[in-house]
Formats: structure tokens, C-alpha cells, sequence
């Protein structure tokens, strides 16, 4: 009954979603404001009616309403209620529903603010940003509706329904089949919300964006409305990032964050151009330069959100074993098929209007450096991109199924990766406009030094390694360059309004947040750099079957196999075996005990290893629990990995979170400033 | 600033531009909805003539002492192509009913049964094969050629096809009991 | 510069590599390979009936299969690249962690960046012409110029030093 009405109330936010997109158009061709200021508030309701829904979906999911399929797919008796809430979007119909919900809220966001300097925008926002919306409510509503129940029909047929069949009954299992044990995990629970909401929240940038193009105002005020936007966005797709590469670390149980999995790459080539538009939308803010470049990124952006949603839901990858044989595929394709080729005809048709009103002055300037990121950045996709079809296209041409893994990737993106960050060295220290050898060189002598001397050390005290040294003599450079450049900031400031360094410091960030906060941002990125070098170029691992009392060695390690127990947790329907290892220094000092353990599920049958791990800035020493026999007294066997540096990953991740908030932090009068700024240009371009 | 927007310079994406641009896309998104399509397939379809392939068979599973067996040998009669594997639990379920029905067509010369190893090792299907009693020609599915022919979802697959080399029915999973195989042999045999 | 560095690290890459399967193929044939040989050679192989997995974190019955039949392939003396080459001929070239066919699968990543470099430096020349044409102009960028904050910057800078 309750999920009768849970699939009314997705049907009415529906409707409500298709309302706006036609009031929205109707009050904008018909010169209308009623029209449109409707359309606005269809779209306001949209996400309370959503909120409705998720919450109906939300208490079947708590209260073990297994008639509904949805809820016996993701949950059982024994799963705890916060593991049942998040079931929420464990499953396709419940994670879609969740994503339409985002989406919503985020659309109602936007269309909260004061429009009162951009009327001509708001109707096209608003068709954009619906027509996704009722474009994913869609898809829950007519393929993959949270809401179908279980019926038994007169020849005792079981079968989930949305409607009621004739003469049958409602039919409740007593038990569900349970939540996927890897998705039970903290990384998973917190992982695909945050992806989901850099997904969504790129939607909005890209209907401003296709606002502009459609309005033909494609000054840069669209740029100035949506880049907190897009920074925001960019915050969450990071954080989503890393919490999945967190997790898979974690639970996957194979001593790695990131295995260049199309799933993987799915979530990061949006990523990708995300990056590449935050830089480049500077050029444009600056400059007035490359117009058409930023539109093109927001649009690659918002496609290749939809087009990863479409390659992990559509079994366009896995042909062998695709499970999902749903209409979502050709729909998600379609969706994609109309929207890009929509957006670059608009494109096209605006060329001119998008001209750039400066010319660029140097090769060396700090557009001429940003233009190079992108390239990169843009070719690091095209790897991705093209590493993800290409399976695909060998299969289609030639019949032969091949596998694009880790070697390829690595080895393509590899030089791409150095690359940039030499730019992010350099970039730092060459101006707008115009900069030369002369004045570069100057100016980066000395970090470059700096880093000479690093990579010198290194090569004396840690490694030989070629690669390990060009790394870690782009990081250093970075990292010099930045605390210099920021240093350099710090001191004249200091010295001009009499505050000492730290004051200065702390103000010189607040005042310039989106330059200082994209410094620490490429310190964190650098932190990560190191643990990512770290674990590719220096991670061991060793396997055994060891008896108790037995050890392996790794690296200057001795894991002491101590003792193993098996036990059940009746209440949570796992079973639990846990073993004791010691780990030891090179020095035979015990450093410290770990658990690293297997847990099997009883409601999915599945089991899960978790590593034990002894984590320091050094490395990390990384148990897992392979295998053990109950009966046969041969031993246990363990897999050791120690993973050099590999936490620095995770102390960057913070760092960034930092830095992205710095940021995208609100100022106090976001408008006053940039209006000003950018009055002049809508009245140039009105002028002819 | 508004000097270069009023010197009028090229209008517009040039034509050939443009075309490169569609073309590109249009490329793309072909090769995305084959990919999709390729996806949504199911396994190949009754009704559809089954072109030839080559089956090398096991050592001690030959057919009529040949190691190696093409499908074309067997027109005139009833083939039953079955995918099986040795880390496959389901397929265990239907083995003795395989055999069963092997021991009752396999004589008469009408019917003939070929068990298709899917991605195995050959010492563990040995294993198996002794496990279950498997008399029947039996042999690697190699670099999964037929596999991928046939366009299987997984193992145990099925498929019968007739004395003229035309599909005509597929089972997926594995089956529950003899009269279940005889129940589409008979049919197949009766059609002459 | 950066071109150069580039071919430079795919060249450092290519003979790292070359060394790396060289010390790999050297390892002496024990009675019983350990845990460690096995993974080794399965760390470079997919599982043939996963979706994206390496053989050697692979926890299904089947792989630890696979991963016994590479111990006895690698007991009887067989080389990594026997190996290999056994399971794709068995199992079809999915297994490997790289297409067959390298610079097929290399030629369209390399292909795009030389393109996009190729416009870009067309694009910095033609962007560069008028500029160098009209001398009027340049006026016109110093005062967007010295919007920027990093000028203003070392501009305030330079004044106190004075």
C-alpha cells in the first residue's frame, strides 16, 4: 500500500518536472514571466515530492517490507538500520532514485537564488536542469521502479509488479537476500553519495552554460554565476574518488586504491575535464579567451557524467556476464546521443559570439601555460576514453576480446602525468599576459635548486630508481615553487601593512582564497604524489602458508603468525576468522600486533577479506588472511604487501579538502565584485 | 576589446570543420550503440543456421576415435552442444541427466553430444568428467571461439540444433531432468 | 622541452620494462614454485571469466585453479612466456593485461595528443600574429594585465623596495 503510494509520489514529481520544462519554454516564447515564475516553482516542488518518495523507500527499507523487491534485494533481517538506510543506494533502482533526489535539490538550489540580473537565463536553466531530472525520475518510474512489489498469481507465480495483477495476492518473504558485503563497508556508504553529488551538481554549470549559448549572452557571466559551483563539484567528485579508492584499498583485499577498472575510469574522465575547465574558465575570467573551449568542457563534463552512469548500469562492458538486460542502455544512450549533439550545434551556431576578446601575447604566459594543462589533460582523457572502448571496438572489428589494463594505462598516461607536473611548477610563476624566458628563469632558479638538492638526497639516502627520481624531483619543484611563491606573497605583504608573517599569511589567503587555495591544492596533489609513487614504483608483497609460530619476512619485516579463531555473530549473520599476526622491525622490536581477517556473510554468501594494517609516513605493512583450512592442520596462508609511503595518499586527500573549500568558500558579496568586472562586456557586445 | 569583435573575421565553423566534427561524433556514438547493442544481444536466437566450427576433444573422449571434430561431420543428424565447466556448480546439477540421455540417443547414431569446456583446465575437467561418468566427446572451448559464436551468458548453456545445422532451441541453466532433454530431442528426431 | 622530456620517460619506461622481463624469465626452477613465482606471473594475467580482475587477487574457486595450473606449468620448467602464451591460446587474449597488438592500442592516444599539440601551436601562432602586427594593442593588454593580482602584487613589492 505505502509503496503504492511511494511510486504516486515519483509519478507526480514527474509530471511536476515535465510541467517546468513546458511552462518554462511556453512562458519564454510567448514572453510570459507568469509562465516561467511556474515553471520555477514546478521545479521547487520537485524536490520535497522526491524527499517523499526517498523517505517512503527509506522506511520500507527499515521497516523489512520484503514484499517490495527493491528491499529484498538490498536488505535482510540482520543488517543494522544505518546499514539499511544506505541500502538506499545500494541497488540500481534505489541509487537512481537517489541520484533524481540530488539532482533536484541541487536544481532548487539554483533556482533559489536572485535572478533578478539574469531573467534571460532562468527559463533555459530551468529546462536544462529538468529535462535531466525528469529524465532520471523516468528512468525509476517506467524501468526501474523502487516500488514494485512482490505478487503471487492463481498458478502460484511469483513475480514483482509495479500494478497489481488480477487475482493474485501479495506475497512477502520472510527474509532478504542481503546488502553486498563490499558495499557495507564506511568507504561505500559515504563513497557513492559523494560521487553522485559531483555528478549532479556538474548538471548546473552546463545548463548555465547551454542558457548562455541559447540566449546568445555568452559574455562571461555564466562563468562568474557557476564557478563555486563548479568548484563545489569538483570538491565532491574528488572526495567520491578517493573514498572509493579508500575503500577499495580497504576491503578489495588486494593491497591497491586504483586498478584502472572501466568502472574506475568511468567516475574519473568527468574528473578529468572538470579539472581541465577549472583551469582554463580562468583564462576566459582573466583574459576573455577561449570561449568556445570552457563551453566544450562544461558539455564533455556533463555528458561524460551521463555517459558513466551509462557504462556501469548498462552492461555495455561486461557482455559475458551483463545481468542487466534493462531498457536503461539504449535510453541512457539516447540521453547522451541528443543531449551532445544538441550542445555542439549550439556551439557551432554561436561561434561567433564566443569570439575572444584578447590576443594572446606569449608563449610563456600564464594562458599560453593553462592551455598546455588542458592539452594534457585532454590527452590523459582521450587514454581513458579510449582504453575504455577500445576493448569494445576489438570485440565489434576483429571478434577478439582483450583486456586494457593497469600496464596500459600507466605507460600512456605516465609521461602525461610528469608533464603537468612540470606545468604545475612552472604556471605558478608566469603572469598574465606576458612572460618570458628571462623572467621565469629568474624566478624559478631557486625552487629549481631547491629540488636539485632533494632529489640528490634521495638518490643517496632512499632510491636509485630512475622514475622515483624524476617524480620525485617534480614534486619537490612543486612543492618549492608553491611555499616560495606563496612565501614571496606572504613577506611583501608582511612588510606592506606591518602584520607579521603569519597574520600575513592567514590574510594574504583570505583575501585571494581561489589563488591560495589552488597552491594548497597542488600541495595536496604533490602529497598524493608521493604516495602514489611510492606504492607503483616501490610496493612488495609476498605470500605464504605459514604454521603457528612461523614467519615471513618482507622488507625489513618479520610478520609472526601468532594464532587464528573462527567465530560466529549470529545478530549480524556474519562469521568471523581472525588471525593474530606480530609484525617486527629489522631490529626484532615488535612494533605491533594486526588482525587481518576474512568475513563470511551468511544472507549473500559472500566473504570479504579485510587486511590488517600497521601504517606509518614510511610505509605500511599490509596483512591479508588468504586462506585457512579449518580442518587440515597445514597453516594458514597470508599475503604480506608493505606499501611505501602510500599515506602521504591519504594525508593529501585531506590537505585538498582543505584547499577546495579555501577555495570555494562563499565570499561575502560574491556579486558586488564580478559584476562590476564584467558590466562592461554585455554592453560592448550589445553595442554591435 | 570591441575593435577585434567589430573587425569581422571568419564567420562561423567552416563547412569542412563542421562535417569533421558530425562525422567524428556520429562515429562515436556508432560505435558506443554497437557496443550497447552487442550487450542487449542475448545468446544467438532458434531459426539461426549455425555455421561450422572445430571442437578439438579430450584424450580418452574422442568421437569415433577422432581427436578433433567439426560440425559440418554431423549434418544429417541431431547435435547437442552443451557448456559446461568444472568450477561450475549448476552444471553439476544436470550432468547425470546429460549422460543419461546420451546413453539412450548415443547409440542409435542419430544424436550426437558434445560437451564444450568453458575457459577449464583440462586436468580439473578430467576430474569432473570421471566425477559425473561422462562418456560423450568432450573438449576445450579454445581462446572461448565457440563460446563467443554462440554468444553464451554463462554455463550450463544448451543449444540443439537439427539435422539441416539450424538452432532450434536453447536452454539456459541448467536442466532439471531427463524428460526435460528428451522432451526436445524427440520432436527434433520425429521431424525427418 | 617538454616533448623531449616525454620521449625521454617513454624511452626510460620501455628499457625498465625490457630489464624488468628479463629479471622476471630468470628465476631458477624449484621442485615446488612458491606462493610468491606463481603470483608473480598471475599478477600479469586477468582472470579469464571475471570482469577486470588479476589472477592473482582473484578469490574464486576457479582462479585459484588457474593459479595451481601456472605452479605446475612453472615446476615443469615452463617459461613466463609459455605460459602466458598457454593461457591465450586456451583462454583468448582477454587474459593478458594488455592487448595483443601494442602500437594499435597506443596509436590513437598518441595520435590525439599529436593532433592536439599540432593545433595548439598553430593556434599559439595565429593568436601571436596580430599582436606582433598591431602595436596598439599591447597597451590594451597591460591594462587588463594589471588586474591581475600577482602583478599588483610584485608591483607593491617592487614600491617598497624603492
Amino acid at each position: 500500500m505505502i509503496a503504492d503510494f511511494g511510486f504516486g509520489v515519483l509519478l507526480v514529481a514527474f509530471l511536476a518536472s515535465l510541467y517546468s520544462v513546458i511552462a518554462a519554454l511556453y512562458g519564454e516564447f510567448n514572453k510570459i514571466p507568469a509562465m516561467v515564475e511556474s515553471a520555477r516553482r514546478a521545479m521547487l516542488l520537485t524536490w520535497p515530492l522526491l524527499t517523499l518518495a526517498a523517505g517512503i523507500l527509506v522506511y520500507l527499507l527499515v521497516n523489512d517490507h520484503y514484499e517490495v523487491k527493491f528491499v529484498y534485494e538490498v536488505t535482510s533481517r540482520a543488517m543494522p538500520t544505518y546499514l539499511k538506510v544506505t541500502a538506499w543506494w545500494g541497488g540500481q533502482a534505489g541509487s537512481l532514485l537517489f541520484w533524481s533526489w540530488l539532482m533536484s535539490a541541487f536544481a532548487s538550489l539554483v533556482t533559489l537564488r536572485k535572478w533578478d540580473r539574469d531573467r534571460e537565463f532562468l527559463p533555459w536553466v530551468i529546462v536544462v536542469a529538468s529535462v535531466t531530472l525528469a529524465f532520471f525520475i523516468g528512468m525509476n518510474l517506467f524501468f526501474e521502479n523502487p516500488f514494485r512489489q512482490f505478487y503471487q498469481t492463481f498458478n502460484n507465480e511469483i513475480a514483482a509488479y509495479t500494478f497489481q495483477p488480477a487475482n493474485s495476492i501479495l506475497f512477502t518473504p520472510a527474509d532478504g537476500q542481503g546488502l553486498n558485503p563490499l558495499l557495507r563497508h564506511p568507504g561505500m556508504i559515504i563513497h557513492p553519495p559523494m560521487l553522485y553529488l559531483g555528478f549532479v551538481s556538474f548538471v548546473i554549470p552546463y545548463a548555465f552554460a547551454m542558457a548562455a549559448l541559447i540566449t546568445g549572452r555568452t559574455d562571461d557571466r555564466w562563468i562568474r554565476l557557476t564557478r563555486r559551483w563548479t568548484l563545489w563539484a569538483w570538491l565532491f567528485l574528488s572526495a567520491g574518488l578517493v573514498l572509493g579508492g579508500r575503500w577499495a584499498y580497504d576491503v578489495l583485499g588486494w593491497g591497491g586504491y586504483w586498478g584502472w577498472d572501466p568502472v574506475e575510469i568511468a567516475a574519473f574522465m568527468p574528473w578529468l575535464t572538470g579539472t581541465a575547465f577549472l583551469h582554463s574558465v580562468m583564462i576566459q575570467e582573466k583574459r576573455g579567451m577561449f570561449k568556445h573551449w570552457n563551453m566544450l568542457l562544461v558539455i564533455l563534463t556533463y555528458d561524460l557524467v551521463i555517459f558513466g552512469t551509462f557504462l556501469t548500469r548498462s552492461g555495455v562492458l561486461s557482455s559475458v556476464h551483463a545481468f542487466a538486460q534493462s531498457a536503461i542502455g539504449p535510453l541512457f544512450f539516447a540521453f547522451i546521443g541528443i543531449t551532445l549533439i544538441t550542445s555542439v550545434a549550439l556551439i557551432i551556431y554561436r561561434w561567433d559570439l564566443l569570439k575572444s576578446e584578447t590576443q594572446m601575447t606569449s608563449l610563456l604566459s600564464r594562458e599560453a601555460l593553462f592551455l598546455l594543462n588542458n592539452l594534457l589533460f585532454m590527452s590523459i582523457l582521450v587514454v581513458c576514453f579510449w582504453g575504455v572502448i577500445y576493448p569494445l571496438i576489438s570485440e565489434l572489428f576483429t571478434g577478439q576480446k582483450v583486456t586494457v589494463g593497469p600496464p596500459f594505462y600507466e605507460r600512456a598516461t605516465g609521461p602525461l602525468w610528469a608533464t603537468l607536473l612540470l606545468l604545475m611548477g612552472i604556471a605558478p610563476l608566469s603572469a598574465w599576459g606576458h612572460s618570458t624566458l628571462k623572467t621565469l628563469g629568474r624566478a624559478i632558479w631557486i625552487p629549481a635548486f631547491g629540488a636539485v638538492i632533494v632529489t640528490a638526497a634521495l638518490f643517496v639516502t632512499y632510491t636509485q630508481n630512475v622514475f622515483a627520481l624524476v617524480g620525485f624531483f617534480l614534486v619537490a619543484l612543486v612543492i618549492l615553487v608553491t611555499i616560495y611563491e606563496y612565501g614571496r606573497g606572504a613577506y611583501a605583504r608582511s612588510r606592506s601593512q606591518g602584520e607579521n608573517i603569519f597574520t600575513a599569511f592567514w590574510n594574504l589567503t583570505g583575501r585571494n582564497r581561489r589563488r591560495y587555495g589552488g597552491y594548497i591544492i597542488h600541495l595536496s596533489m604533490m602529497l598524493m604524489a608521493i604516495g602514489i609513487l611510492g606504492i607503483e614504483l616501490f610496493q612488495v608483497e609476498t605470500q605464504g602458508t605459514l604454521a603457528v609460530g612461523d614467519s615471513l619476512q618482507l622488507s625489513g619485516y618479520t610478520v609472526r603468525y601468532k594464532e587464528v579463531a573462527s567465530w560466529d555473530n549470529p545478530g549480524a549473520g556474519v562469521n568471523h576468522t581472525r588471525a593474530v599476526v606480530e609484525v617486527y622491525d629489522k631490529n626484532g622490536n615488535l612494533l605491533g600486533n594486526l588482525h587481518p581477517r576474512k568475513d563470511y556473510y551468511y544472507d549473500t554468501q559472500q566473504p570479504m577479506t579485510i587486511p590488517g594494517q600497521l601504517a606509518s609516513l614510511k610505509d605500511e605493512v599490509y596483512v591479508l588472511l588468504i586462506d585457512w583450512e579449518p580442518i587440515t592442520p597445514v597453516g594458514t596462508t597470508f599475503k604480506i604487501f608493505v606499501n611505501p609511503l602510500v599515506n602521504w595518499l591519504w594525508l593529501g586527500s585531506l590537505l585538498f579538502l582543505v584547499g577546495v573549500i579555501i577555495a570555494a568558500w562563499p565570499d561575502k558579496d560574491p556579486e558586488r565584485v564580478t559584476v562590476r568586472d564584467g558590466k562592461r562586456v554585455p554592453q560592448a557586445s550589445a553595442a554591435d | 576589446m570591441t575593435e577585434s569583435q567589430s573587425t569581422p573575421q571568419r564567420k562561423g565553423v567552416p563547412l569542412w570543420a563542421q562535417a569533421i566534427i558530425w562525422v567524428f561524433l556520429a562515429g562515436l556514438l556508432a560505435i558506443v550503440a554497437m557496443g550497447l547493442n552487442r550487450a542487449q544481444q542475448g545468446t544467438i536466437q532458434p531459426g539461426h543456421a549455425v555455421s561450422d566450427f572445430t571442437l578439438p576433444l579430450f584424450s580418452g573422449y574422442e568421437y569415433e576415435g577422432k581427436s578433433e571434430v567439426h560440425l559440418e561431420d554431423f549434418r544429417g543428424k541431431v547435435v547437442v552442444i552443451n557448456f559446461w565447466a568444472s568450477w561450475c556448480k549448476p552444471c553439476e546439477q544436470e550432468a547425470a541427466d546429460l549422460q543419461r540421455a546420451w546413453e539412450k540417443y548415443g547409440p542409435t547414431g542419430e544424436v550426437v553430444f558434445l560437451g564444450v569446456d568453458y575457459v577449464d583446465t583440462e586436468p580439473n575437467a578430467r576430474i569432473y568428467l570421471k566425477k559425473f561418468g561422462i562418456t560423450y566427446p568432450n573438449g576445450p572451448d579454445v581462446a572461448t571461439r565457440i563460446s563467443q559464436y554462440f554468444r553464451i551468458k554463462g554455463v550450463p548453456e544448451t543449444y540443439f540444433i537439427d539435422r539441416e545445422g539450424v538452432l532450434q532451441y536453447v536452454q539456459v541453466g541448467p536442466f532439471s531432468s531427463l524428460q526435460q532433454i528428451e522432451n526436445i530431442v524427440d520432436p527434433m528426431l520425429a521431424d525427418e | 622541452m617538454s616533448k623531449n622530456f616525454l620521449r625521454d620517460t617513454q624511452y626510460a619506461i620501455l628499457l625498465l620494462l625490457i630489464l624488468l622481463s628479463s629479471a622476471t624469465t630468470v628465476f631458477a626452477q624449484d621442485p615446488t614454485p612458491t606462493d610468491d613465482e606463481v603470483n608473480r606471473i598471475a599478477k600479469e594475467l586477468y582472470c579469464p571469466v571475471c570482469e577486470s580482475t588479476p589472477l592473482d587477487v582473484c578469490p574464486t574457486e576457479a582462479c585459484r585453479q588457474w593459479r595451481e595450473l601456472i605452479r605446475s606449468m612453472l615446476a615443469e620448467g615452463k617459461s613466463e612466456e609459455e605460459i602466458k602464451q598457454y593461457f591465450v591460446t586456451q583462454y583468448g587474449a582477454r587474459v593478458l593485461s594488455e592487448p595483443p597488438n601494442r602500437w594499435a592500442s597506443y596509436l590513437v592516444p598518441v595520435a590525439a595528443f599529436l593532433l592536439g599539440a599540432f593545433l595548439l601551436f598553430r593556434g599559439f601562432r595565429l593568436w601571436l600574429r596580430p599582436v606582433t602586427a598591431e602595436s596598439a594593442s599591447p597597451k590594451d593588454e597591460a591594462e587588463s594585465v594589471s588586474q591581475d593580482d600577482y602583478v599588483r602584487q610584485l608591483e607593491e613589492e617592487l614600491k617598497k623596495r624603492k
